[in-house]
């Protein structure tokens, strides 16, 4: 399935990704995370970058 | 058949096989997205639907992980780990305090609450000696103060950092280490794997997001019994207890409370998701 990042528009390859897992853009680099819309289709959203409480 | 839920914002590699892992037992863990919850804390009706029996709290956001878990506590649902433990866990200091309360063997550590103190401080220590903030992970602004000047330039730094928890200065006495430490994963009272943590080519420390590289140890008697003691110190549950070489023996800097196991993972023959989820299952059963 393609997706495009919602990033720079580039179009991203899924295939067998489980809800929040995160893949990243060949073209711009970001980070996205993939999520479920209501309707049970999967999205790509920019994902949180890393916060001060990060870790084990 | 009893329900487990995983609780996460981000689903990294050790999420993923404790999924797989529930699944070869036939259980299902239903992932719950953190980011993705509201939850009234006054009233206590119960969200066993939704969360089923036991929690596995696996947010690399501590504080959202903290806060969830006591939320989900209060509300009647059994959490991995509980909140007593991930607030210990979660703070250096307070870590510190009961390994060494304890009788654990864990490096001397000062704490002070200005940067004139921490000085201070410093110096009593002896140079070097390393100040860590009480939270976050994965090594972040751990630095080695190497002599009263980095130690100065160090502190101010510190005292221009918004978060007030980078005003309490956790200072520990540099421990000499083979560039190595050893981290043991927990689960319940049993040890199920223990790997040496090697610092990266461009790094001192050896978190293995910082790119260390992974070994399987082999733990003597006396630090097994060790390592489980400072399981069972911060209440136990499923703990990655990292602990350092000197030459008298061992000493435990820290325990952490939503363990990484990727590493361990690589070098290790055990089913280490497998294990999680058997406690887990336990849990339920009592």
């Amino acid at each position: 399935m393609k997706l495009k990042c919602p990033e720079c528009d580039g179009d991203i390859e899924v295939k067998e990704v489980i809800e929040g897992e995160i893949l990243s853009c060949n073209d711009c680099g970001a980070e996205l995370e993939v999520s479920k819309k209501k309707d049970g289709s999967i999205e790509l959203k920019v994902a949180e970058s890393e916060g001060e409480d990060w870790g084990e | 058949m009893p329900t487990l839920s995983l609780l996460y914002d981000r689903i990294r590699t050790e999420e993923k096989v404790l999924i797989n892992a529930a699944e070869k037992k036939g259980v299902f863990l239903k992932p719950i997205d953190a980011k993705e919850l509201h939850l009234t804390i006054t009233d206590f009706s119960s969200e066993r639907e939704l969360f089923g029996d036991v929690a596995l709290e696996r947010c690399v956001s501590h504080f959202r992980g903290l806060h969830l878990t006591a939320a989900l506590e209060n509300k009647g649902i059994t959490v991995i780990n509980p909140y007593s433990v991930s607030s210990i866990c979660g703070n250096k200091m307070l870590t510190s305090i009961v390994l060494a309360k304890s009788g654990i063997p864990t490096p001397k550590t000062v704490v002070a609450f200005t940067k004139e103190e921490a000085m201070k401080a410093a110096e009593e220590l002896g140079f070097p000696s390393v100040i860590k903030p009480v939270f976050g992970s994965w090594g972040r602004l751990i630095a080695p103060l190497k002599d009263r000047e980095t130690a100065q330039a160090i502190l101010e730094h510190r005292e221009e950092m918004g978060n007030p928890l980078y005003q309490i200065y956790y200072i520990q006495e540099m421990i000499k280490r083979p560039p190595r430490d050893i981290r043991t994963v927990v689960v319940g009272e049993e040890i199920v794997a223990s790997i040496y943590r090697y610092s990266g080519p461009e790094d001192w420390r050896t978190n293995i997001a910082r790119g260390g590289r992974a070994e399987a140890c082999k733990l003597s008697e006396e630090n097994v019994e060790i390592i489980l003691k400072a399981a069972k110190a911060v209440g136990g549950g499923v703990l990655g207890v990292d602990a350092m070489e000197k030459e008298e023996g061992i000493v435990i800097h820290e325990v952490n409370s939503t363990v990484e196991f990727k590493g361990a993972m690589s070098v290790s023959e055990v089913d280490i998701p497998g294990k999680i989820i058997e406690y887990a299952l336990n849990l339920v059963k009592r």
